[in-house]
């Protein structure tokens, strides 16, 4: 990029502000499995810090599970985040395919839906969408948890861009070989566009894995917890061991984390598209 | 950004037409009413399409069904239903009235609302401009392919993967009185006594500031990172030979170039800034700092709407001032471009 080449001084410089914000933004989570890692004969509050576990012990995630159940939480979350991916992949393939391919009357109404409910903030509509799942008998369970989530509009939005993006010539030459509608979207289309799929698959599962503030609302049953709010309602039963609510924390962010590592080039393509979502 | 990936995507579909693909009802030919999708549809398809039914008048609707269904059943229709709660006096036990008004001008005379707006108000100001700038100089800083730089943009981007409650968690151990930052603090002598960063009403809010911008962080730079990649490099250049230093450069070649991106970013962060929940109510175990006095907009929602006293009316009421304001947050951001454009 520039015309002289790098100097030492400068490559050096470089290398060790990148060093400085690293700790910054991965020591927070090594203190935290640190922390996990220490058993309850080691003084966490030590005076200088110990960072590194003088007898690591993984003890303090079996105690966890006696404290909550913390596997069923994981369970939980699995489950939702699961359904989650399945919902959003499906409903927003399809519809995006029919808002990018087909041609019918109302359509421009049914983006004007989708782009008004990208406008609604999820927060302000949490009071009234849990009367309605009181109403459906819902709520306290899983089911109520995946709904108000279970098609984004950014999602149909964004597989609708994906579909026009694509050249139409071997969907036109199937259509003439008596391809329907369904066979050039399953055959033709879909496979084409699987890197939003993808996108679209590993952002749902994060945004649901991670969800808080509706779970808190919706669920008041320990059975029925995901993580993040087991983890809360471990935080204010047990606040005076570190050593669970790190296990704890680790347990939950473990899976996501790992996710990150196999998937990043989706997770950073799918930036720009799941800012909005926020 | 959102179309970025159909570059990748745009590959040919390598399935032969299918042949033998089983005919439905769908694909008979009818030539009268597939002349309407003909016309709209591209030229090519209109010369050697003539006559083939593209779908059937159903189809799209099936398509878009489950979709459709719950965006409405649950997006559209809640947000209706929010508003016309907002003028009742609607409770989880009994109530229900019409009560046009009333909510509002209830909230005029309620400190706890005025506190919440506040609150909310000073997240976006507290948390805005270091979201706008630090993940522009840190992109910056990843921007050149050198050895192991995929590793520091993976490693910075990792807490925005962590769930808001799990990052939460982990600062509320950091920011203890008797935790790793405090130890720190007091070994380097900085303080003699513990700060009370989770126990103080102004430290709470800024605390919980710096969670959200510690976790922001990397995925703004993601952002900014995609948008420096299309600033010309020969400006770059034509500057350096001009005698520009790098600080010279930043402003007046890099600034102007991803102008659009920071405003967006300014805005996506104002935005999730004001409805800001978990942060605040983990950091103060979810009391909302000593005598609620931390509160925000969001938290003050839940408070009101749920439970068994829960006020549902006057909840909606508050729903609909977040929705008001924070379209009004965007469209502010949006005419600030446009007037800076201009000038």
């Amino acid at each position: 990029m520039n015309i002289r080449a790098q100097r030492p001084g400068r490559i050096v410089l470089r290398y060790l502000l990148l060093l400085a914000v690293l700790a910054i933004s991965i020591g927070p989570f090594l203190w935290q499995l640190s922390t996990s890692l220490k058993g309850v004969g080691e003084d966490i509050y030590s005076y200088p810090p110990q960072f590194v576990p003088s007898e690591p012990t993984a003890r303090n995630y079996a105690r966890v599970a006696d404290v909550v159940p913390v596997w069923g939480f994981a369970l939980n979350s699995l489950l939702v985040a699961v359904a989650n991916v399945a919902a959003n992949c499906v409903g927003a393939a399809l519809a995006g395919y029919a808002l990018a391919r087909m041609r019918f009357f109302g359509r421009k109404f049914v983006v004007l839906a989708f782009v008004l409910a990208l406008l609604v903030p999820g927060e302000s509509i949490m009071i009234s969408l849990f009367l309605m799942m009181r109403s459906m008998q819902l709520s306290n369970t899983l089911l109520a948890v995946v709904l108000p989530g279970a098609v984004s509009a950014l999602n149909v939005l964004l597989m609708r861009n994906a579909f026009a993006g694509l050249s139409y010539a071997v969907e036109e030459a199937s259509l003439i070989d008596g391809a329907n509608a369904w066979q050039r979207f399953t055959r033709i289309a879909l496979p084409s566009v699987k890197g939003t799929i993808a996108v679209v698959a590993i952002f749902s599962f994060m945004f649901s894995w991670d969800d808080f503030l509706w779970p808190l609302i919706v669920l008041h049953d320990p059975d029925k917890y995901t993580l993040t709010i087991g983890l809360n309602y471990l935080q204010g039963t047990f606040a005076s061991d570190q050593r669970l609510i790190a296990a704890g924390t680790i347990i939950a962010v473990a899976p996501l984390i790992l996710m990150f590592l196999a998937l990043q080039k989706y997770f950073f393509r799918g930036v720009g598209a799941g800012a909005v979502k926020g | 950004m959102v179309t970025d990936d159909n570059a990748a995507d745009r590959l040919p579909g390598r399935r032969e037409p299918n042949s033998h693909c089983v005919r439905s009802s769908q694909d008979a030919p009818v030539p009268s009413s597939a002349a309407t999708d003909l016309r709209a549809a591209g030229r090519g398809a209109r010369r050697s399409g003539r006559g083939i039914r593209r779908h059937w008048r159903a189809t799209p609707w099936l398509f878009l069904l489950p979709g459709l269904a719950i965006t409405l059943l649950f997006s559209l229709y809640p947000f209706v239903n929010t508003i016309i709660l907002a003028f009742t006096d609607a409770q989880v036990l009994g109530g229900g009235n019409f009560t046009g008004g009333a909510n509002f001008s209830r909230m005029l005379h309620d400190p706890q609302f005025w506190t919440a707006l506040r609150n909310s108000a000073l997240y976006v100001v507290g948390v805005v401009p270091f979201l706008v700038l630090l993940p522009l100089l840190l992109a910056m800083l990843v921007q050149r392919h050198i050895p192991g730089i995929a590793f520091f943009r993976a490693a910075f981007y990792t807490p925005v993967v962590a769930s808001v409650v799990v990052v939460g968690l982990i600062w509320t151990w950091l920011l203890d009185s008797r935790g790793l930052v405090n130890s720190v603090l007091k070994a380097l002598h900085v303080v003699s006594e513990p700060v009370p960063f989770l126990t103080d009403e102004t430290l709470l809010l800024i605390s919980a500031m710096l969670v959200t911008i510690w976790k922001g962080l990397g995925y703004y730079m993601i952002v900014y990172l995609a948008a420096l990649a299309n600033v010309p490099r020969d400006l770059h250049e034509a500057a350096e030979v001009d005698g520009a230093g790098p600080v010279r450069r930043f402003f007046s070649v890099t600034v102007p170039a991803i102008r659009p991106t920071m405003v967006l970013v300014g805005a996506l962060s104002a935005v999730a800034a004001f409805r800001v929940f978990s942060e605040i109510y983990i950091l103060s175990g979810s009391s909302g700092g000593p005598a609620g006095a931390d509160i925000s907009l969001v938290m003050l929602i839940r408070q009101v709407g749920t439970g068994l006293n829960g006020e549902l009316g006057y909840s909606s009421a508050l729903s609909v001032v977040l929705f008001v304001l924070t379209l009004g947050l965007m469209l502010l951001t949006m005419r600030l471009n446009k007037n800076e454009e201009v000038a």
